[in-house]
This record gives structure tokens, C-alpha cells and sequence, in this order.
């Protein structure tokens, strides 16, 4: 039997498209938010326990706002179009359970990690960050690969009840496979977690150089500074990769004005996308490389401390550039390389119309939510980066 | 599809523990919050240096609990895709909403004003700090409300608010206004969040007792007993009262978890409850009187006809009047509730089937069979199609569809039991406080340390009586939980509970000995 999408209804369409750009803004904003992953890479640089406290506390004031982000984009995903959500959470099980894993350690590690009668001690909660900042960051990266190389399934075109095949070595890997199966653009995802990977620390090491007091700490600034010239050899590398990779690749492609929803290949479908509306994304994934670039030469190669403002911009903005292309311009989202006609597009997984109309209305609270934030983070940050002073204070919550 | 009963087991078994690990974390959260900002606020008051000591030293408690309640809260919403797929898709057009409106409205709030609440002392101002433990108070409530809204959907999953799509195969929200503010999610919140407050108020005047009978911390303690009383006095009495609202909607919504809750087989007009007893687990369809299903009892005539139906003699189905029906009360058979099940699938099927060859009259036929009334009264119109979860069960042993009455009925009943306690527990001290004899009442000083650990187990009772009490079903009368589960190999789900519970083991106890060592520090030099 074959599945048609549902009956085209420009609202709905326009609906689905609305959240696909919403989820992209957050995927953007997450990636952003990654440099507290990638700083909890980083506590090797300090040489002393002031400096280890330093780092620990200037990343312990904002985790949770990107754990937060997670889970909204998560929600969000679910709200919108609870069919990925279904075929991916429960298909790639286990990128996700250790997704989820390495933040359940993150969450308890901060607040924990100093405290008398920790039980495991402090090199364990050290760890776990650590664990959190390489496997969790790889492993979105792989994951968010597989929405450009596609995964192994298929599911009942009635109750939607879902089939993930096997890898070609006869073992179920529940979406491990995306990073041994060669075949299936193994080389692509990987090299995706390792760009999600480099970018964070990166961006960790440009959030420490802003937020620490420079000229108390001038030692881990220079050795952070030393980082982020070598961390960018890597993030370059695996750039050029993912780029090739993009702009070379077949693509999955289907036509929105098509009632059956049929899906093909289409050769160089992402370049296609990155041209498609006057060329907007690819205009976008320009400026925010080159916003990168620049926070990175004048935080990482120069002396100045507000490289992150530069390179987290350009980071949000290549986050949405990545989600618009893999979701928008007649592309299916989250494809299917072992059944096509099952993969995944904004408008054959997407809530329905009504309930899009009503997260719609919800989404108003968004920019409030963003203010505050925003506000707070301004309240928090005008007394001056972390200091000695403030860490040794028994009143101050430090960790 | 056939499943594999022993994954469905291991899931749930996952589900279960991360559940009620999770809720021995949020409840606290709940109520400290609150507690926190009460303190603070009389610190703002009056200025006075102690009482920012008692505030800080709390909030340093409130923080080490935070922290794993938030990492334990994020795997549900993981596990809902990753273990429960077929359920995400099947009911995500509604289940999914509540959860991204929680992330939105809510844990920004809980993530953001947290980090002024906690590292702001003096980085920002006292009004704008003040503010933000409040705001990090109602946040985290806000939370619980939407999530319950979420979790009272799966126990009322009322057509006033959802439809079963025919075109998709699946639950679409029809109303959202109606999914909010339906009584059985506004009950639910307003138990389990004062429930919340009863539970922190009654670990607060413990601790307090605890340093009053070791003699330390003395003014601190009676100036946190005195709170943790009022607020705890308060909110365990409305706690009682909002249990029994609850108990009210569950009555006559969900007629199998009540009468496993009361342990009652048979129905019965000025139907009792068993304040004291033991029931037998029975399949119900082979019970014939009541007397048969207990090994003892001590019964309250006519309460549970009072308090369910609000009317002395009104007749309370049993168990066994909902499989084999019972015509006098207008109690359809199992039987028939399954045959018309059957018949929505069919229907369901035969659309689609019609759909693929392009066959429109007989899409048409299918579908309008689907959305038949098949029963009409009060304004509520039910359709074949909001039966169709019955159709899984048809040839099936028809005692699956109650859920085992013992653990329901103990659950419940431990819970209700350490409510009352509560209560008397708050009065006792809340005199005490107010004749200034709290301070020297040792008998009273030693029960509340005693009664510590007494609100987690009542929470998490409370929480077992809802969810085990509404199996067979994910949710309630439209979704089996045999039919909820992904489809995958029993290996994967038993490696992740064993991860699971590793880290729960490890990352508990470590909380533990954190929380103990605090306390044993005491309010000054805690941090």
C-alpha cells in the first residue's frame, strides 16, 4: 500500500514550515549554548584550583539554560512533529539514551563536585563533565548528520509502527550505525560530530576568556587562547569535510506541491536548497562563517575578550542554515535510506493543523522568554567577570 | 502487532524507576521553592541578618535536590520517544503540546531566574533577587501544572478535547482550552503541588527538630519550625481536601481504578470503604459477593457512595459489574465496549484500504461507520471511534482489563493514611509554635524527625495508586500500554534500565551524604 501525505492545505504547510524555522532558530541557539559543553572539555587548562574553580563556576551559572534549550528543543519537536519524534527516539535508540545519559551526568556534576561527602569524588563529577562535553557533543553532531545521510527504517503506513533495520553486519545498533556504516555516509556524520565537537570547545574557550577576570587569571586565558588556535586546525578540517560532503552529495528531495509526497534522489540537492530563496541561506552560512572566524581571530589569535559575541552570532546563524536546508525547500527532514517512501517531512510528520494553530500562539511567549534571558543574563553579568574574590565567598554559592 | 511481553515489562519497569526517582526530587522542589521565598521575603522585611542565614541555608538544601530533579526530568522526555514510540506517535498531536508550552512558559523560568537566585547575592539587587526566588517558585509550579495537565490527559482522555483522526491513524487535539482546564488535570495539579508543600514543610520542621533535640542552632530552628508549621498546617489540610475532589473525578472517570482502590469487586449502592483491610487478588470476573475478596476488613459504610458519587445510597460499580456490564445502571459488558472497538479498527482499516485503491464511496462508508454515535446522554456523544482501544482486548482474558487490586488499594490507602497523620502532625506543632512550647516539646520534637522520611513514601504511593490504577492502559479507555511500547529487542531496554539504575544508585546516595553533611554543618559554616 502506499502512503500519501496529508491533503495539502496551505495553512497547515505554512504552519509546518513556521515551526521547521522555529526548531531551526533553537537548533541554532543550542549550538550556541554547546560552548558550556565544550568549556567542561577544557579544565585540563588550569593549572591550580583557583583556576579549575574559575572555569567551574563561570560555566555552572549557564548550564542549565542550554540544558533547558535541549529539552525545549526537544519538546518542541514533539509538539510540532511528534512523528520524528516517534521514528527517531525510538529508531536510534541508543544515540539517544547516551545523548541522554551524558546530560543526566552533566546535571548533578556542577552542583556536586565541591561539595564535602560527594561519594564518588571530585575527579568523578569531573569526568562525567567531560563525558558530557565529547560524547554528548559527537553525538549530536552524528545525529544531526543522519538528517543529510538518512537512517535505516520503516514503519506500518497505517499505525506508523516502526521498523529500524539492521547494520550490515547483521547486529541491530539502533542508530550507532550511522557511525561505522560507510556506505551510509558514516564519514559525513562523523565528521559532523567532530565539527559539533570543535565548535563547542572552541566557543567554551572564547565564553572562559569573557567571562573569567583576565587580569587575575592571565595564565588560563593565554593557555585558552592556545587552545583555540589548535582546536580551530581541527574544526577547519572537519569543516572542509562537511561542506564537500553538502555540497557534493545526492540529496533527498520531494515535491511540496505533490499529493502523493513522492520522494527521489535529487544530485546536489543542498546546494540547490542553499541557493533556493535568493540564495538567502547560502548568504547566511557565509556571514556566520565569517562571523566565527572573526570572534576566534580576536579572542583566539588576538587579545580582546569579546570574540564570543562574534563567533556565538555566527554560530546560531549557521545552526538555522543547516535545519533550513535539511527541512525546507521540498526536503524530507529526517530520510529513510532503506525505505525512501518513509522518510520523514515537516508535512507527513507534523502535528495537526489545529494543534500547530494553538503552539502558534504559544510560540508569542517566545521573544518574551528571550527578553528575559536576556535581561538576566545582562543582570548577572554588568558586576564584572568572576573574580578571586568572589569564589572564595562562602555567601556567593560558588561551586 | 504482537509484542513482546517481557520488553513491555522491562519498559514499564524503566518508566516506573524513573518515575518515582524522579518524583522523590520534585514534590521537594515544589514546596522548597515556596519556602525559600517565604524566607527571603521576611529577610527583605526586616532587614535582618539571620534571616538571610536561614534563607541561604535552605536554598543551599533546595539546590543540591534541584540539581537531580532536573537531570532525572529530562529523561522522560526522552523515554517517551525512545521506549514509548508507538505511544508518542499515536497521541503526540496532544501529548507533545502541554510538554513544549512546560519548556517554553516554564522550565526557562525554573533554569533562568535559578541562576540569580543562587549566584545573584551579590551581583544583582535585593528587590530583583527577591523577585527572582519568586519567580524560580511559580516557575517551577508552572512546570507540574503543564506536565499534569499532560499526565491528567492520559487518565481522562475526554472527546471534548480530542478526536481519533481516521485520515491518520491516530489522536488529534480538537480543543485546547478544554484539554486545560479539564477538572481531572486541575485536581491533579493542585494534590500532587500541595502535596509538594507538605511534604517540604514537613522536612523542614523535622531538621528544625532535629538541632532543638541536639540543642543546636536554636533560633534558627524555631524560626524555620515556625514557618514550616504554618505553611505545612495549611497546605496538608488542603491536601484532604482537594484528595477528595480528586477521588471525585476518578469515581466517574475512571470506574476500574477506583474500585481497585477500595478493593471493590462487586458494586454496591451506599458502597463502604475499607479504612483497614486486605484484599485478595482476584480475577474479578469469577468474585460473586464482596465477603469473598478480603482477608479482613474494617469497613465504613457508606463513605465511598458519599465521597465518589456525593449521595448516601448511590450505587459505585465493582470490578466485576464493569466486564460482565450490569443493565440496572446502564453499565455496558466488556464484551460489547470490545466488539465495538473491533469494529472502529476494522472500520480504520478498511479506509485506508479503500484509500489506496482511490475508492471514494467506500472511504466514505468506512468513515461514517467510524464517528456512528453509539451512545448519546448528558450533552456527551460517544463514537465508535473513542471505544477503539477496546478493540486490542477482544478475545482476550477479559480480567486484563483492571488493574491488580492489592498494590492499588495498599497504595492508595497508605497514602490517605499518612495524609491524615500529616495533618495532625501540623495542628500539634502549629499550637506548639503559637504557646511558644515547641521548643521544649521533645515527644513532638521526635515525631517530626521520625515523620521525615514519611512524605516521599506517602508521594510516591500516590503516584503508584494513579499510574498502576489506570492499567491496562497508557491512556485510559483509547491507548492499551501493550500497544504503547517500541517495538524493539528486550536487550536494549534491559541494558538502559540497568545504566539507569547504576547511576540513580550512585547519584542518590551521593545526594544523600551531601544532604546529610549539610544538615550535620548546620546553618552556619554550611557552605
Amino acid at each position: 500500500m502506499t502512503w500519501a501525505p496529508y491533503t495539502v492545505d496551505a495553512t497547515h504547510f505554512y504552519l509546518q514550515v513556521y515551526f521547521w524555522l522555529i526548531v531551526a532558530v533553537l537548533g541554532g541557539l543550542f549550538l550556541l549554548m554547546t560552548f558550556v559543553q565544550g568549556g567542561q572539555t577544557l579544565f585540563h587548562t588550569a593549572k591550580d584550583e583557583t583556576e579549575e574553580r574559575a572555569i567551574l563556576n563561570s560555566l555552572g551559572r549557564k548550564w542549565e539554560l542550554t540544558f533547558t534549550t535541549l529539552v525545549l528543543f526537544g519538546g518542541a519537536l514533539y509538539a510540532a512533529f511528534p512523528l520524528f519524534y516517534s521514528v527517531s527516539f525510538g529508531g536510534a535508540y541508543w544515540v539517544w539514551m547516551l545523548i541522554l545519559f551524558a546530560f543526566v551526568l552533566q546535571a548533578v556534576s556542577y552542583e556536586y563536585m565541591n561539595k564535602p561527602g560527594n561519594l564518588i569524588g571530585k575527579g568523578a563529577y569531573k569526568f562525567f563533565l567531560y563525558f558530557n562535553g565529547v560524547v554528548g557533543m559527537v553525538l549530536i553532531g552524528a545525529a544531526v548528520g543522519t538528517f543529510f545521510t538518512g537512517s535505516n527504517f520503516s514503519y506500518d503506513p497505517i499505525t506508523r509502527v516502526l521498523h529500524w533495520g539492521t547494520a550490515p553486519d547483521g547486529i541491530n545498533l539502533r542508530g550507532l550505525e550511522a557511525a561505522i556504516d560507510f556506505r551510509h555516509g558514516a564519514w559525513f556524520n562523523l565528521a559532523m560530530g567532530v565539527l559539533v565537537f570543535a565548535a563547542a570547545r572552541i566557543l567554551g574557550a572564547l565564553w572562559l576568556i569573557n567571562d573569567i577576570d583576565n587580569n587575575e587569571f592571565p595564565e588560563l586565558i593565554a593557555r585558552l587562547r592556545g587552545v583555540i588556535k589548535r582546536c580551530f586546525v581541527v574544526l577547519l578540517i572537519a569543516l572542509a569535510i562537511v561542506l564537500a560532503g553538502l555540497l557534493t552529495m545526492k540529496g533527498y528531495a520531494y515535491n511540496i506541491h505533490d499529493p502523493s509526497g513522492k520522494i527521489y534522489m535529487e544530485p546536489g540537492k543542498y546546494l540547490h536548497n542553499l541557493l533556493s530563496f535568493g540564495a538567502i541561506p547560502l548568504l547566511l552560512l557565509l556571514t556566520g562563517l565569517v562571523l566565527y572566524v572573526i570572534g576566534v581571530l580576536k579572542s583566539g589569535f588576538g587579545t580582546s575578550t569579546r570574540g564570543i559575541w562574534f563567533s556565538g552570532l555566527g554560530i546560531v546563524l549557521i545552526g538555522i542554515v543547516i535545519f533550513v536546508i535539511a527541512g525546507l525547500f521540498g526536503t524530507p527532514f529526517y530520510p529513510s535510506y532503506a525505505d525512501l517512501q518513509s522518510s520523514l517531512t515537516i508535512q507527513n510528520s507534523s502535528g495537526s493543523k489545529y494543534t500547530l494553530e494553538v503552539m502558534a500562539w504559544v510560540s508569542i511567549a517566545v521573544p518574551f522568554v528571550l527578553g528575559y534571558i536576556i535581561w538576566v543574563w545582562y543582570q548577572m553579568k554588568k558586576a564584572g567577570p568572576i573574580t578571586k574574590e568572589e569564589i572564595a565567598d562562602p555567601e556567593s554559592h560558588a561551586y | 502487532m504482537a509484542m513482546d511481553m517481557s520488553m513491555l515489562e522491562w519498559a514499564r519497569a524503566q518508566f516506573a524507576m524513573t518515575a518515582l526517582f524522579h518524583f522523590f526530587f520534585v514534590p521537594f522542589t515544589l514546596g522548597m521553592s515556596f519556602i525559600v521565598a517565604f524566607f527571603e521575603t521576611i529577610y527583605v522585611k526586616t532587614g535582618k541578618q539571620e534571616w538571610k542565614e536561614i534563607t541561604q541555608f535552605w536554598q543551599l538544601i533546595f539546590a543540591i535536590n534541584f540539581a537531580l530533579g532536573l537531570s532525572t526530568g529530562i529523561i522522560h522526555e526522552f523515554e517517551f520517544g525512545t521506549n514509548w514510540a508507538t505511544y508518542s506517535w499515536f497521541v503526540g498531536d496532544i501529548f507533545g503540546a502541554p510538554l513544549a508550552v512546560e519548556g517554553i512558559v516554564a522550565f526557562f523560568m525554573e533554569a533562568t531566574f535559578a541562576a540569580i537566585s543562587f549566584f545573584g547575592w551579590k551581583r544583582v539587587s535585593k528587590g530583583v533577587h527577591l523577585a527572582s526566588s519568586w519567580l524560580l517558585a511559580i516557575g517551577s509550579n508552572l512546570s507540574a501544572l503543564w506536565i499534569l495537565i499532560a499526565n491528567g490527559f492520559m487518565q481522562h482522555p475526554s472527546n471534548a478535547f480530542l478526536k481519533v483522526d481516521i485520515d491518520t491513524s491516530r489522536a488529534v487535539m480538537t480543543n485546547f482550552w478544554a484539554l486545560i482546564t479539564q477538572p481531572v488535570a486541575q485536581v491533579k495539579f493542585l494534590h500532587t503541588i500541595s502535596a509538594g508543600y507538605t511534604l517540604a514543610s514537613v522536612f523542614v520542621l523535622g531538621i528544625s527538630a532535629f538541632y532543638l533535640l541536639r540543642g543546636k542552632h536554636v533560633e534558627f530552628a524555631k524560626k524555620s519550625a515556625a514557618v514550616a508549621a504554618a505553611f505545612g498546617l495549611v497546605s496538608s489540610i488542603f491536601v484532604a481536601v482537594i484528595g477528595d475532589d480528586h477521588a471525585y473525578e476518578v469515581t466517574n472517570t475512571q470506574p476500574t481504578k477506583i474500585a481497585a482502590m477500595e478493593g471493590l469487586y462487586v458494586g454496591e449502592k451506599g458502597a463502604g470503604i475499607v479504612a483497614i483491610g486486605i484484599p485478595k487478588n482476584l480475577p474479578a470476573s469469577e468474585v460473586s459477593s464482596n465477603d469473598q475478596a478480603w482477608v479482613f476488613k474494617i469497613e465504613i459504610p457508606h463513605l465511598l457512595s458519599i465521597l465518589g458519587k456525593h449521595s448516601f445510597n448511590a450505587y459505585v460499580p465493582g470490578l466485576k459489574d464493569l466486564i460482565d456490564g450490569n443493565p440496572q445502571y446502564g453499565i455496558w459488558p466488556l464484551s460489547k465496549l470490545e466488539k465495538i472497538g473491533a469494529e472502529a479498527r476494522a472500520d480504520l482499516l478498511a479506509y485506508h484500504e479503500a484509500k489506496a485503491r482511490g475508492d471514494q464511496a467506500a472511504m466514505e462508508k468506512a468513515k461514517n461507520d467510524f464517528y456512528s454515535v453509539v451512545w448519546s446522554g448528558d450533552g456527551v456523544k460517544l463514537t465508535k471511534s473513542d471505544l477503539i482501544g477496546y478493540g486490542f482486548f477482544k478475545g482476550k482474558n477479559p480480567d486484563l482489563i483492571h488493574p491488580p487490586v492489592p498494590p492499588v488499594f495498599f497504595s492508595f490507602h497508605i497514602m490517605v493514611g499518612l495524609g491524615f497523620w500529616f495533618i495532625i502532625l501540623f495542628i500539634w506543632a502549629w499550637i506548639a509554635v503559637v504557646k511558644g512550647s515547641f521548643e521544649n516539646s521533645k515527644l513532638l520534637q521526635q515525631l517530626a524527625v521520625l515523620s521525615v522520611p514519611l512524605p516521599w513514601i506517602a508521594t510516591s504511593f500516590g503516584w503508584m495508586t494513579a499510574e498502576i490504577g489506570r492499567q491496562p492502559w497508557t491512556v485510559f479507555g483509547l491507548l492499551p500500554t501493550a500497544e504503547s511500547a517500541t517495538p524493539i529487542a528486550l536487550a536494549n531496554v534491559q541494558a538502559t534500565f540497568f545504566m539507569f539504575l547504576t547511576a540513580f544508585v550512585i547519584l542518590g546516595i551521593a545526594e544523600l551524604k551531601i544532604l546529610f553533611t549539610v544538615v550535620k554543618h548546620g546553618p552556619k559554616g554550611a557552605h
